[in-house]
């Protein structure tokens, strides 16, 4: 796959961050193209959820070092909302519940806020609900949830259903999909696996990250990152996902590979 | 999100101005003499002093109550004004012959009263520190036989009334508070709703202090004759000052055979700084009568505002099938403090209540709920539901429920439900994450957290109220 420069849609180089003082990121390195499907994979405490988290701007998070660059500019720099606005999402490992806030509301608020950043009339009600039903068809959705608060009373399997929904809305440029196989049985799991590779396309990219294998059987990537203590320890295709399902994360360590420069 | 969640800042308080205009007040502090002067400039009736004088021999012998969740230093009662009116006492029979000061401040405060400006649906009661200053769309009323005036209107007017019903659902010695204002009340509105009528438009009464360390003791009394309906709305602003000012107010209610009262408050006194300096002290005593078969009366409450907040808006269920609602929206800010809310005494058979209280605190406020239900012994067939629902922005605001239930007849249902929500960092990140801003978020979960209560406002209110809370809390999260 030669992909030229200009495509690069993320680059991190030597990233380091701390939660409460204590160091999770220590010297990270990513780089990842249009059109590319990337997993990041790793054991508990390895800080991958983390990097999604610092990605998106999660105030509980303070970056100490090294450089994000998103499509040509700091990412860093900006908001939170701003980052969602100008395409990064975050599929959550654990969806919120936010009672009171319909999840149709919920929904148009946020495509309308994008459209706007992108200087784009925002949709009324009526467009926007012919829109979402159209979208639901992605994660086979039943309407009855659009009525429903966000994620209130939503099972672990209907959660993750409505995030990708949310992506399938705001079409971003780099999804961010953090342990979105977790509490998923294996139909849900193929339900959600099919939307995001719906919303897969030339122009963007995606960003897995699990502890499990299994996901990769439905999602594909392109190259798979072995991460443990804060820095990605080594990169391969998928069959380095099958590898480290057959031998066990220790592997990679007893290995003692070399950060692999990307 | 750069600022914390911790960093919650009021949105300056824009109805603090002071209207500089000449009013006259008497001395400080409260005696015999004192009240008996009141009554005459009042130009009372003997009964009313008699009242008066009988509340305060009433209230000497009474202590302040100390249960409240509340917290504050002793009141000097004795450093309190107890009447100030602006000056220019004459008879008013147009709006011309108000102070044009006057009717600026309360087009300030967004209560246009002139003819040309005012909202054409509603009628209004506009009450000035201890009088009231004009009331609209009178003679209209008075078609329909409906009577809207201040109390001390209706004490020359419709004394017999009055005398008939004051006194009747809050009794002189409810309560150190209530014996207070039945003391030294200056003012308040008047409503009458004839058999059968249903009243064409809103009445609305909106209160405004102005004088530095002057006390409000307004007093409010609506009585729905047979089969009449009546929907009321109060508002309340006050001027910002350093020092606490006390309100004190008593509202009754009486609804006979088949009436409906609607009582709608939307409270914005001054809340205090930050610190909790200044502020109102809000000690108020509604209760209402259903004293009819298939009577209603429902309290909806949206308050906002206040340094101390000590009301319990309740509902006497004695005629059979009469229904009593509670609709409340407290929200506590910064230093605020408020223990509020209601008692449904089921005393006739098939009686219902209601109860939907919503509790928001934010700062380093507390915002309690406190409720009692009581099923009598003749309440058979009665039924209760009450949801008591606390919102915490942020992580140092406190936020309680305190339910009483008292049950003396099996033949009753009481159903209690309460829960607790925050907003806290991580909602406010996954909107974000969502491209939502902090100001969005916010609203959009305070007004989902509402929407149960703002439904029961009338119209042009709801979206006011939903407005008013968004303002509160702007800059108080992220």
């Amino acid at each position: 796959m030669i992909i030229d420069n200009s495509d690069v849609i993320l680059s991190v180089r030597n990233l380091t961050a701390d939660v409460d003082g204590t160091p999770i990121l220590k010297g990270l390195n990513l780089e990842i193209k249009a059109g590319e499907i990337h997993a990041i994979m790793g054991p508990n405490g390895s800080g991958k959820s983390t990097f999604s988290k610092v990605l998106a701007g999660h105030p509980a998070y303070t970056v100490t070092g090294g450089e994000v660059i998103y499509k040509g500019q700091n990412l860093l720099e900006l908001e939170p909302e701003e980052r969602s606005r100008s395409g990064v999402f975050l599929a959550f490992q654990y969806p919120l519940e936010i009672p009171g806030v319909s999840n149709l509301d919920f929904l148009r608020v946020s495509f309308n806020s994008k459209r706007q950043h992108e200087g784009l009339e925002e949709l009324d009600a009526f467009d926007f609900d012919d829109l979402v039903r159209e979208r639901l068809d992605v994660v086979k959705m039943d309407p009855a949830f659009l009525d429903r608060s966000v994620n209130e009373g939503f099972s672990g399997g209907e959660k993750k259903r409505n995030e990708i929904l949310q992506m399938a809305l705001l079409e971003p440029t780099l999804a961010i999909l953090d342990e979105t196989d977790s509490g998923l049985d294996i139909d849900a799991l193929k339900i959600v696996a099919n939307g995001v590779n719906q919303l897969a396309k030339p122009e963007n990219a995606t960003l897995m990250i699990t502890h499990y294998q299994r996901l990769l059987d439905y999602i594909v990537p392109d190259f798979v990152h072995v991460m443990a203590e804060g820095k990605i320890l080594t990169t391969g295709g998928k069959e380095l996902a099958q590898e480290l399902e057959a031998k066990g994360y220790d592997w990679v360590k007893a290995e003692d590979v070399a950060e692999v420069a990307v | 999100m750069t600022a914390t969640v911790e960093n919650l800042v009021n949105q300056p308080y824009k109805y603090g101005f002071v209207t500089d205009i000449e009013v006259e007040t008497i001395p400080k502090g409260l005696s015999e003499d004192v009240i008996r002067l009141i009554s005459a400039k009042k130009e009372e009736p003997a009964f009313m002093q008699e009242f008066r004088l009988k509340a305060y021999r009433q209230w000497l012998k009474m202590k302040e109550p100390t249960w409240p969740h509340v917290d504050y230093p002793a009141i000097d009662y004795q450093d309190i004004t107890y009447y100030s009116a602006p000056k220019e006492q004459e008879k008013k029979k147009s709006l011309d012959d108000v102070d044009p000061a006057l009717l600026e401040t309360f087009d300030k405060l967004g209560i246009p009263l002139s003819e040309q400006k005012r909202l054409s649906n509603v009628a209004v009661d506009a009450v000035f520190d201890s009088v009231s200053v004009a009331t609209t769309f009178k003679e209209q009323l008075a078609k329909e036989g409906v009577i809207f005036c201040s109390i001390s209107e209706a004490l020359k007017d419709f004394p017999e009334l009055v005398e008939k019903y004051l006194g009747s659902v809050v009794p002189i010695n409810d309560n150190f508070f209530s014996a207070l204002n039945s003391a030294v009340f200056s003012d308040g509105s008047f409503v009458y709703i004839p058999k059968g009528v249903k009243c064409p438009m809103e009445l609305s009464t909106y209160f405004r202090i102005n004088t530095e360390g002057a006390g409000q003791f307004e007093r409010t009394l609506i009585i729905a004759e047979e089969g009449s309906q009546v929907s009321y709305l109060e508002g309340c602003t006050a001027p910002m000052f350093d020092t606490n000012q006390l309100h004190a107010a008593v509202v009754e209610l009486v609804a006979l055979d088949d009436a409906d009262i609607k009582y709608s408050t939307v409270q914005n006194w001054y809340a205090g700084d930050e610190n909790g300096k200044g502020g109102i002290y809000n000690f108020v005593t509604k209760r209402g009568l259903c004293a009819g078969k298939n009577s209603k009366i429902s309290w909806t409450q949206v308050e906002t505002g206040s340094a101390i907040t000590w009301k319990y808006p309740s509902c006497v269920l004695v005629g059979d099938n009469s229904v009593g609602e509670f609709y409340s929206v407290a929200l506590t800010n910064n230093k605020q403090q408020a223990d509020t809310g209601t008692k449904m005494i089921h005393v006739g058979k098939n009686t219902r209540s209601t109860i939907i209280s919503k509790g928001i605190s934010a700062g380093r406020s507390q915002n309690s709920y406190r409720g009692l239900v009581r099923m009598g012994p003749k309440a058979d067939g009665s039924r209760n539901y009450s949801q008591c629902d606390s919102m915490l922005i942020g992580s140092d605001a406190e936020a309680n429920t305190f339910p009483y239930i008292q049950v003396q007849n099996n033949q009753t249902k009481v159903e209690h439900e309460a829960s607790t929500s925050k907003i806290g960092e991580d909602q406010l990140f996954y909107f974000a994450q969502r491209g939502i801003s902090v100001e969005d978020a916010v609203s959009m979960m305070i007004s989902g957290f509402c929407q149960d209560v703002f439904n029961q406002l009338p119209m042009e209110f709801a979206v006011e109220a939903d407005r008013l809370l968004s303002l509160k809390l702007e800059g108080s999260v992220g």
